[in-house]
């Protein structure tokens, strides 16, 4: 065999074996591609399953709120009429009322008025303690405003002011006994027998 | 006998560096593949760890309709206690 032949032959050995080291280790790589995949699939495949019954359960939670503000807004507006119960769900939210009611769209032009003008100073008292109760911590006004460990003020201006606020001013309680300064008449029945009453 | 040196020559040369090039493009991007989709794999697995709290769905579920239901008993026994708003 002439020496151009072996050269020939040896060049053809030597891209035969570049092939199969580099097709080897293509294939090596798919498979590791292949399992890695079929990793992906299996947590692809756990999220739609536990994923699946989210829509409908959200949507029935939804309904059920729906149904709730649709309730509340209802008897609200019954109870208040559609302008006062404006001016009182913007008085605790200020604000609020620009969405208006979502049952009664026409809400959304009705200018609100002011609470004050509305309703009593004891309701927008007791109003007022329930924006700043604990359980209104994610209230849109803000955090609570009461103390409700320690602050008592909004609990005392509940009631009449000349009891909570300054009871030195309160008449004294009156003084009795002997040296009493004022003396009631002496009884002369009190120590003696009981009178008995007649026999039927 | 001349063509056939030119012939290896070409060979040596130009197929030979070609094959490798290529074969070696094919095999880099292949490996270069193999980080991407552990790291997806790993993103699937964390997810679906993370909604493993939806079936506390079931529970919200119905304590909301629970709530909903105990604010439709107060909104009827309201309705009755409180006086209507006048019509304007």
């Amino acid at each position: 065999m002439p020496a151009a032949g072996v050269v020939l032959l040896v060049t053809v050995v030597l891209i035969v074996l570049a092939l199969v080291y580099y097709l080897v280790s293509t294939i090596l790589a798919l498979r590791e591609i292949t399992n890695g995949l079929d990793d992906v699939i299996a947590g692809v495949g756990e999220i739609l399953e536990k994923s699946a019954p989210v829509n409908a359960v959200v949507n029935d939670i939804n309904a059920n709120l729906d149904a709730g503000v649709d309730l509340l807004e209802g008897l609200l507006v019954k109870k208040a009429g559609l302008h006062d119960a404006l001016g009182l769900v913007d008085g605790l939210y200020p604000g609020a009322a620009a969405a208006g009611f979502r049952r009664f769209p026409e809400s959304a032009t009705i200018t609100p008025p002011r609470i004050g003008e509305i309703y009593t100073k004891g309701t927008l008292t007791l109003a007022r303690l329930g924006r700043e109760a604990p359980i209104a911590l994610a209230n849109p006004a803000g955090p609570v405003l009461r103390n409700v460990e320690a602050g008592s003020l909004a609990a005392r201006l509940l009631y009449p002011e000349g009891r909570q606020e300054r009871p030195e001013n309160l008449p004294r309680s009156p003084v009795i006994g002997a040296d009493a300064p004022t003396q009631y008449e002496q009884r002369e029945d009190v120590g003696r027998p009981r009178k008995r009453l007649p026999d039927r | 006998m001349t063509l056939w040196w030119i012939g290896d020559i070409v060979l040596l040369v130009v197929v030979v560096p070609v094959v490798v090039y290529l074969l070696n493009g094919v095999l880099t991007t292949a490996r270069s593949i193999v980080p991407s989709v552990r790291r997806i794999a790993t993103v699937a697995r964390a997810g679906s760890k993370d909604l493993d709290a939806t079936a506390l769905l079931l529970t919200t579920q119905d304590q909301v309709a629970q709530t909903v239901a105990g604010v439709a008993n107060y909104g009827g026994s309201l309705d009755v206690i409180l006086d209507d708003a006048e019509e304007a």
